[in-house]
């Protein structure tokens, strides 16, 4: 634990008033154990009663304080400040992929509408009144644990690189919020739910970055539960998807040639018989063979396959 | 399924394109109009709403966005007598809350309650709440303090977000049947002459004022234990319901009974459940002596939680705590073994080891009382209708349920798990009531210009002054005055000194300075705001156990250590008189089955 002076370097910006984003300091006397919403709190009643940013439970349950400390999303109440300084200097942001309302306050609306897309309620079998509980083993119980502990901060959404290019992806809470009912046991809407899931935006967008995870204060893991869905997808069979032809193109000329099959892989993924998706790809295998960068037309092939596709029986085996 | 976000306007978001019935325009600007207008979004909010989506116009106003209601902090359990794990009734349910009230619970509100505890837990069930599973696949449950059978139905140690988690996805399914005003911040109750006609509200993110008026207002706007230095409760819970409707010149009932929960992590006041001690935890003070068995040798640890609070404060005001300055107990964990601690207990494990930095595998946990939990509030009949006075008489077309309510099912002192069962059972409730009492009930005329001028000047007092006094230290001598003169024990000298502090205080912040001048998402103003709350709602805690000259369930009075039924079986009610000033009033308790009978465990 580091006492003394910490310098917290503070984005502020009021787009009411403010033509840009400014960086405005203020100087803490750290105390051991002191987590970030304190220094926050400290430096509002005692410095500066302007300063904006959201906060509520300060226990980690609510979601409210999340925001960017040294580029990386945390939850402010939670983060001890004494492992963030860095010579003696702390950076806070709001969280990205997101509008700024006011300093470290965003604008959440797109993040709450992102749910609405995985329709974020159970859909039960039956609509039997409820005279007990409907039975649950622990083991099926413990398939949902970690996406039900997901508290909605946003942290995860923040750093989401996909999202940062691409606003329509679900992201990453949405994500694990389907996940949690993919993997109920009580929901009967999960093949319709994993159809509507492997398509665009959904989880064949995710690039596995790991950044999601990496940020999650709570059990959620969203990279986790994201491969969990894309595992199953796969299994019961949501092949008719760009994400799903992807991966068994992949898996197809790594089995045939022991190697990617670069001119292939594009073509299975949009479908051979899709003639939109293939002019729509047109216009860029032209311009990497205008540049010289398209794949060799005659395919290379290793010169052990067969030792390749060992491998592919061994996993085959172990997964059963 | 819609794969295109529709978001409605900012700060509250409208679940489907299709809906109807929000914002009204009238002449004079933007009216909001809707049959039903709730505040707050924790488990009783958004449990009426789902009973009133589909039927009624209705709306929900919320400080925070919904998911981020405090009910989701509540950790151990929901009660119910499903006897998954033993032979539990709803008889012993009803009998262990009204002893643990220490008789002052209307006892035909918590047979209500414990009647409905089970249905309850299986609607939440089906509506897709996860629970922790027995070995039969059926709900688990666990000990909880006050509770003579395993009762506590929970999910891990995550049953409040569980359950809030599970209504807040009930509102995207309810699409654009219920408008939710995230965000926005209730100001003002509306009330004349014993008619509810709307609340005015402010949107947070751009400072507008606006008058909501409805057929009928729920408040479910939660507890008001932020005025306390140690405290488990959101920087949220400043009692904002409490104090609109004693400014609408209803009273408040029961303000002096706070509960004080026995595990607060040390200085930080969080909460470490009770559950912890449901699965078996032990409290050791500094000689590392488990010392409930002198205060509790029936139930130990778990006796209910005033007289553990109590049992700690005196381990350490007579020396025996632990720590450099001996000044809290220890929850010791570690004979649970790590398995069971990561699978029962995930929450504590981990705040432990983030606030304090403390592995509860290997060491044991500093603990200490923390304001948790606001049995008193607004006064309410059995289907959640508010009371207008002493005599019973309802107010019309206002109805209040969960912690901001006093029904009262908890008296003296709340047994942990009911809390979140009365928020679901009377939530619902309120529900049904409020769809029969809409359908008679008339919209009527609101003087929208004088509502939110009314608003408007006292917020420009406090804003646009050249005053000096700084908010900060005004709220921080509070919640210190509260905590160590107003505490877990009281004295008539003691609440005489906070009594005298608190309305110093009151002066003080007649002239506090707010630096904040812009509109938008001002939060300096709604901390000042919030303040002017806590300062008014502390009095009444003070009053109110100055009062009460006798020791009941969470209010304990070293001058008068006994309970005293002949003079105090009785629940006090607070009237805010045309000066400012305050008048108690009582009204008696409601007894069926059980006559008082001594509290021992």
């Amino acid at each position: 634990m580091s006492n003394g002076e910490v310098t917290f370097i503070i984005e502020r910006f009021d787009p009411e008033k403010d033509t840009a984003p400014y960086p405005q300091e203020y100087k803490v006397i750290l105390e051991p154990g002191q987590t970030l919403l304190n220094c926050l709190n400290n430096i509002k009643w005692t410095q500066d009663q302007t300063l904006a940013y959201r906060y509520s439970c300060g226990s980690a349950i609510c979601g409210s304080c999340a925001m960017r400390i040294n580029g990386k999303a945390v939850l402010a109440c939670k983060t001890q400040v004494s492992d963030c300084v860095k010579d003696g200097v702390i950076r806070l942001a709001p969280i990205g992929n997101t509008k700024v309302v006011r300093d470290l306050v965003v604008d959440l609306e797109p993040f709450w509408n992102a749910l609405k897309r995985v329709r974020p309620y159970l859909t039960p079998d039956s609509q039997d009144a409820p005279e007990k509980e409907r039975e649950q083993t622990a083991e099926e119980f413990s398939k949902i644990d970690p996406s039900t502990t997901c508290i909605m901060c946003g942290a995860c959404y923040s750093d989401c690189n996909v999202l940062e290019v691409d606003n329509q992806f679900l992201g990453p809470v949405a994500l694990a919020k389907a996940h949690r009912f993919i993997f109920d046991s009580r929901d009967g809407g999960g093949h319709q739910r994993l159809t509507e899931i492997s398509e665009t935006n959904g989880i064949w967008d995710c690039t596995h970055c790991g950044e999601c995870t990496t940020r999650c204060p709570t059990e959620t893991k969203p990279l986790s539960r994201i491969e969990e869905i894309k595992v199953k997808a796969m299994a019961e069979g949501h092949h008719g998807n760009a994400g799903a032809r992807h991966v068994l193109g992949f898996r197809e000329t790594v089995g045939r040639r022991g190697l990617l099959d670069e001119n292939y892989l594009p073509l299975r993924t949009v479908g051979f018989f899709n003639i939109p998706g293939l002019l729509s790809i047109m216009p860029v295998g032209l311009r990497m063979m205008w540049r010289g960068k398209n794949p060799p037309m005659i395919p290379h092939y290793v010169d052990k396959v067969g030792e390749v596709n060992n491998i592919f029986a061994r996993f085959e085996e172990f997964r059963k | 399924m819609k794969w295109t976000a529709q978001s409605g306007e900012r700060g509250s978001y409208i679940l489907d394109l299709e809906c109807g019935g929000a914002g009204q325009y009238s002449e004079r600007g933007v009216m909001y109009s809707h049959d039903v207008v709730i505040v707050g979004s924790g488990l009783a909010g958004l449990r009426a709403a789902q009973e009133l989506a589909g039927n009624l116009d209705v709306a929900i106003i919320t400080k925070v966005y919904p998911s981020r209601s405090h009910s989701g902090a509540a950790q151990g359990g929901v009660a119910a007598a499903l006897a998954n794990m033993d032979g539990d009734s709803i008889e012993a349910h009803i009998y262990d809350t009204v002893k643990g009230s220490d008789f002052l619970g209307d006892q035909d509100a918590i047979e209500i309650m414990c009647n409905d505890a089970p249905r309850t837990i299986y609607e939440m069930e089906h509506l897709g709440c996860p629970f922790s599973r027995t070995d039969e696949n059926k709900i688990a449950q666990r000990a909880f303090g006050g509770h003579s059978f395993l009762r506590a139905c929970f999910s891990a140690d995550r049953t409040g977000h569980a359950l809030l988690h599970t209504l807040f996805e009930q509102t995207y399914k309810m699409g654009g049947k219920l408008q939710v005003y995230s965000e926005w911040y209730m100001t003002r109750l509306i009330v004349e002459d014993g008619v509810c006609k709307g609340v005015v509200a402010m949107d947070i993110a751009t400072g507008r004022m606006e008058v909501f008026s409805a057929k009928v207002v729920l408040f479910a706007s939660g507890g008001y234990g932020r005025s306390f230095e140690i405290t488990s409760n959101a920087y949220a819970n400043t009692g904002d319901g409490a104090i609109a409707t004693y400014r609408a010149g209803l009273p408040l009932q029961d303000m002096e009974f706070v509960q004080f929960h026995p595990t607060g992590l040390y200085q930080h006041g969080i909460l470490l459940s009770e559950a912890a001690r449901g699965e078996g935890g032990y409290l050791l003070n500094g000689n590392g002596e488990r010392f409930m068995d002198k205060y509790a040798p029936g139930k130990m640890e778990l006796a209910p939680r005033d007289i553990v609070s109590r049992s700690e404060q005196t381990e350490i005001n007579e020396g025996r705590g632990a720590g450099p300055d001996k000044d809290y107990v220890l929850l010791d964990l570690r004979h649970l073994g790590e398995a069971k601690i990561l699978e029962r207990l995930p929450q504590i494990y981990h705040l432990a080891k983030d606030f304090l930095g403390v592995d509860a595998v290997t060491d044991p946990v500093p603990t200490q009382p923390t304001a948790h939990y606001s049995m008193g509030g607004i006064p309410t009949d059995n289907d959640c209708q508010v009371i207008l006075d002493e005599t019973g008489a309802k107010v019309e077309g206002f109805f209040a349920a969960g912690e901001c309510s006093c029904v009262s099912v908890h008296g003296a002192n709340r047994l942990g798990t009911n809390s979140l069962l009365e928020a679901l059972v009377f939530g619902r409730r309120a529900g049904k009531k409020i769809l029969e009492a809409a359908s008679t009930a008339k919209s009527s005329s609101i003087d929208e210009k004088r509502e939110i001028a009314a608003v408007r000047a006292g917020i420009d007092k406090i804003v646009n002054t050249s005053a000096k006094e700084e908010l900060h230290p005004i709220r921080k001598e509070l919640k210190n005055v509260m905590t160590y003169k107003a505490g877990v024990y009281r004295s008539g000298s003691e609440l005489a000194e906070a009594h005298k502090k608190v309305t110093e205080l009151q002066e003080r912040f007649k002239h506090v300075r707010v630096d904040d001048k812009r509109e938008n998402f001002n939060t300096n103003m709604l901390e000042a705001i919030e303040l002017g709350h806590m300062l008014e709602y502390s009095e009444l805690i003070v009053a109110g156990a100055e009062a009460r000259e006798e020791s009941r369930g969470a209010h304990a009075r070293t001058d008068f250590p006994t309970r005293d039924d002949e003079k105090w079986l009785n629940h006090t009610m607070a009237f805010r008189k045309g000066d400012g000033g305050y008048e108690l009033k009582y009204r008696p308790v409601v007894i069926t089955r059980f006559e008082p009978e001594e509290r021992k465990y």
